[in-house]
């Protein structure tokens, strides 16, 4: 594609736990659309540079911003970054920073229930919260919130995550139909098992279940978030996308 | 922070409210909100102006009291004080 074919956006995107797997392949995705992307990350500060070195090299504009999502301050500090830094509000917002801390229920320790839902529940909620104020204003934005299969099909040793993820659907719904009238869409996707490093001890046995017979890529994640995120897909909302290989159907 | 006036206030509300849809004539202080079909999250979007502006946090069960423009702008005048 021509590089004049990018479309100019008149805001930018953040993409929370970008710095490897789904997020990354996210960012990517989102750079190729023409949104100057805010990379996030909590402790791979190396991969989420390398993740916008390789936007950069495509043309296309990110920032590596380091930030724990779990920290109660940390959606002002994105978006104060992301607004100042690339001057514009942000209008799409991919809640995807995620950790597991899987245990069978009688084993699960409080720390693992907390810490799970903090950052994978909590931390969407605050930035949801932060990210609808341009947004209203704007009258326009994308938020798509990354849950997972498990939150429809239950994995034992996941209560907690699952927990988190499923909320998150809760939260989308919610959320969506309380700003569907000001031309802001609010989705989720639920990704099955992807070839990541969150996913890389996941067995043969479970893969056999899944009808496609094979692991998913980040990539194809970030096609369907890409999707999500365009103007064709103004009049979806409050959806859920699994991208599963049709292990949740 | 100088106190703001109600003539101010008045003015910015009136102008905000105008931008989700009524006509500007019909934004009178006795309006009420109903028939302006001005919805809750209107008025969420009128609290983030009034914070920006004048500091004044309007909390969600502020927002439920308020019937009228008037009684509005009455409280965010008082608050800013």
């Amino acid at each position: 594609m021509p590089e004049s074919a990018t479309p100019s956006r008149p805001g930018c995107a953040l993409v929370t736990g970008a710095s490897r797997g789904i997020g990354a392949a996210i960012a990517r995705a989102l750079a190729r659309e023409g949104w100057p992307v805010g990379v996030n990350y909590r402790a791979d500060r190396a991969g989420a540079e390398a993740v916008v070195a390789e936007i950069e090299r495509e043309g296309d504009r990110a920032v590596a911003l380091g930030a724990d999502v779990a920290d109660p301050g940390a959606a002002d500090q994105l978006f104060g970054a992301l607004e100042s830094g690339f001057e514009c509000p942000v209008l799409v917002l991919i809640n995807n920073a995620g950790i597991s801390s899987d245990n069978l229920t009688p084993s699960l320790r409080d720390e693992d229930w907390t810490s799970v839902l903090d950052t994978n529940l909590t931390a969407a909620f605050r930035l949801t919260r932060r990210a609808l104020k341009p947004m209203l204003r704007a009258r326009s934005g994308r938020i798509v919130n990354i849950s997972s299969v498990v939150a429809l099909r239950a994995n034992p040793g996941q209560a907690n995550y699952a927990a988190a993820k499923a909320g998150l659907i809760a939260l989308t719904k919610t959320a969506a139909v309380e700003v569907a009238r000001r031309g802001i869409t609010i989705n989720a996707v639920a990704p099955g098992w992807i070839e990541t490093e969150m996913t890389a001890d996941v067995s043969k046995v479970l893969l056999a279940e899944v009808p496609a017979r094979r692991a998913g890529t980040p990539e194809e994640v970030a096609a369907c978030v890409r999707f999500l995120t365009s103007d064709e897909a103004s009049y979806v909302t409050g959806a859920v996308l699994t991208v599963d290989g049709g292990l949740a159907a | 922070m100088p106190a703001v006036t109600s003539e101010q206030v008045e003015a910015r509300v009136i102008e905000t409210l105008a931008s989700f849809g009524p006509d500007q004539s019909s934004i009178t202080r006795e309006a009420t909100f109903e028939e302006l079909d001005i919805d809750s999250l209107d008025l969420v979007e009128l609290a983030q102006v009034v914070e920006d502006e004048y500091g004044v946090v309007l909390k969600g069960e502020d927002m439920k009291e308020l019937k009228t423009v008037g009684q509005s702008i009455d409280l965010i005048v008082a608050r800013a004080e």
